[in-house]
């Protein structure tokens, strides 16, 4: 049994005054992963950003290493990367640029030859010139998840990470989430679609039963 | 810090300048309405003299308020905001570095084109000296400011509008002070005290508005 890193109890969402859910709570150690389940609208977005603290939980506290997040605010952002439906990258600057500026704005140097690397390990070695608003849907998602790898955090939380992408990229996106966490890191994600992670198995919530 | 701080404003000048048509909009749009009045109110020396350095002030400000509806719009939009406020460094430092580049991509164009229109209305060489150096004082207030009603109106149908009303009052200090300096020189009455009262307007912002945008941000990503 491994020792929580990240922990949220009793946690709570209410939007325009209608409770989407109560009393959630689970606990999360290093090399583990959560599956968030639930059917449109019933909150696993409003989860998702409660717990990387873009949201505020309506009630409910969620700690990392002990500490509230809120308190921790800066420590945590160092060590977790969150991918939400928006990919988050700019149309004007090629995949490089992106990968770079992201890590230059988390504080990290980011040389161009691990971006570089970053940007073929997720299938992108020949757009890497390109502006990123000639790129397709699924290769602007595959920007966004090559900067998970560059960052280097511990936590992964991935909103629907699978969305266009085809079944090359799937397998991709499955290889990438096994790797990390069997390395010791953590995911949370959500998916509609079934998720295959070889010897990974898991932990699973419901939000708005 | 202050590295994340240089970083976020040279993100949005290399953004800025990827998109040239959309910064030029603002300067355009400033030539344009101070050239508008000498050609409105007629030739006369005394008269346009005594309007210019308010109708360049004015104009300055809505050329401001014309380019700040987008300064947190596009990132917003694309999710970069969202991944902007998780980066490991307080939000506050974010909304200064933003307002910063807004003023850097959008002020300065205006400080350098101002003399070249004063000269439209007759303004004598130290008043335009003056004028300029009132713009270069004001305008970084009125993207400080600005950045305020630009993180409150994030993500709203008819923000830009919704901007004018919220953030124009504010601007009325910085206008009065701003032409007022101007006026002063031609008068004859001096501008330190105008001027003084407008740096004073500046550090005031430059404390407050960066730690004020950074809570409307948050309340708008919510």
């Amino acid at each position: 049994m491994t020792s929580a890193v990240l922990s949220a109890h009793d946690l709570a969402c209410e939007r325009s005054e209608r409770v989407l859910f109560k009393g959630l709570g689970f606990e999360l150690g290093a090399g583990e992963a959560l599956l968030v389940r639930g059917g449109n609208g019933h909150g696993k977005t409003s989860l998702l950003r409660i717990l990387c603290g873009l949201s505020q939980p309506a009630a409910g506290e969620i700690r990392w290493r002990g500490e509230p997040i809120a308190r921790e605010h800066e420590q945590y952002c160092q060590e977790m990367a969150y991918v939400g439906h928006a990919n988050g990258i700019k149309d004007d600057l090629t995949p490089l640029e992106n990968l770079r500026l992201a890590a230059a704005l988390d504080g990290r140097e980011l040389d161009i030859k691990a971006a570089e690397a970053a940007l073929h390990q997720v299938g992108l070695s020949r757009c890497i010139d390109l502006p990123a608003r000639v790129l397709s849907f699924g290769q602007r998602r595959r920007v966004a998840l090559a900067g998970l790898i560059t960052a280097g955090a511990l936590l992964w939380i991935l909103d629907e990470p699978l969305t266009g992408l085809d079944v090359n990229g799937v397998a991709m996106v499955e290889n990438l989430i096994r790797d990390h966490v069997v390395s010791g890191g953590m995911a949370i994600m959500t998916t509609h679609q079934p998720l295959a992670l070889e010897g990974v198995s898991p932990k699973s919530i419901s939000v708005g039963d | 810090m202050l590295r994340f701080l240089i970083t976020v404003i040279r993100r949005d000048v290399l953004l800025a300048a990827r998109r040239r048509g959309d910064w030029l909009t603002a300067q355009f749009f400033f030539v344009m309405v101070v050239s508008m009045f000498p050609l409105g109110v007629g030739p006369e020396p005394v008269m346009l003299r005594t309007i210019g350095p308010g109708v360049v002030w004015v104009a300055a400000l809505l050329a401001c308020l014309l380019s700040l509806g987008r300064l947190f719009a596009d990132d917003h939009r694309d999710g970069s905001l969202e991944q902007l406020m998780l980066s490991p460094y307080p939000n506050s430092l974010l909304a200064l570095g933003k307002a910063l580049a807004h003023w850097i991509i959008n002020g300065i164009p205006l400080l350098l084109i101002a003399p070249v229109l004063g000269i439209q209305f007759g303004l004598p060489v130290d008043a335009l000296l003056i004028l300029v150096l009132s713009l270069a004082i004001g305008t970084p207030i009125l993207s400080l400011l600005g950045s305020i009603g630009a993180a409150l109106t994030l993500g709203l149908r008819g923000g830009g509008v919704l901007i004018t009303l919220l953030i124009l009052p504010l601007y009325v200090p910085v206008l009065i002070f701003g032409a007022g300096a101007v006026e002063g020189v031609i008068s004859g009455t001096g501008s330190e005290a105008h001027l003084s009262l407008l740096g004073a307007f500046l550090v005031m912002s430059l404390l407050i508005a960066p730690w004020i945008s950074s809570l409307a941000l948050k309340i708008s990503v919510e």
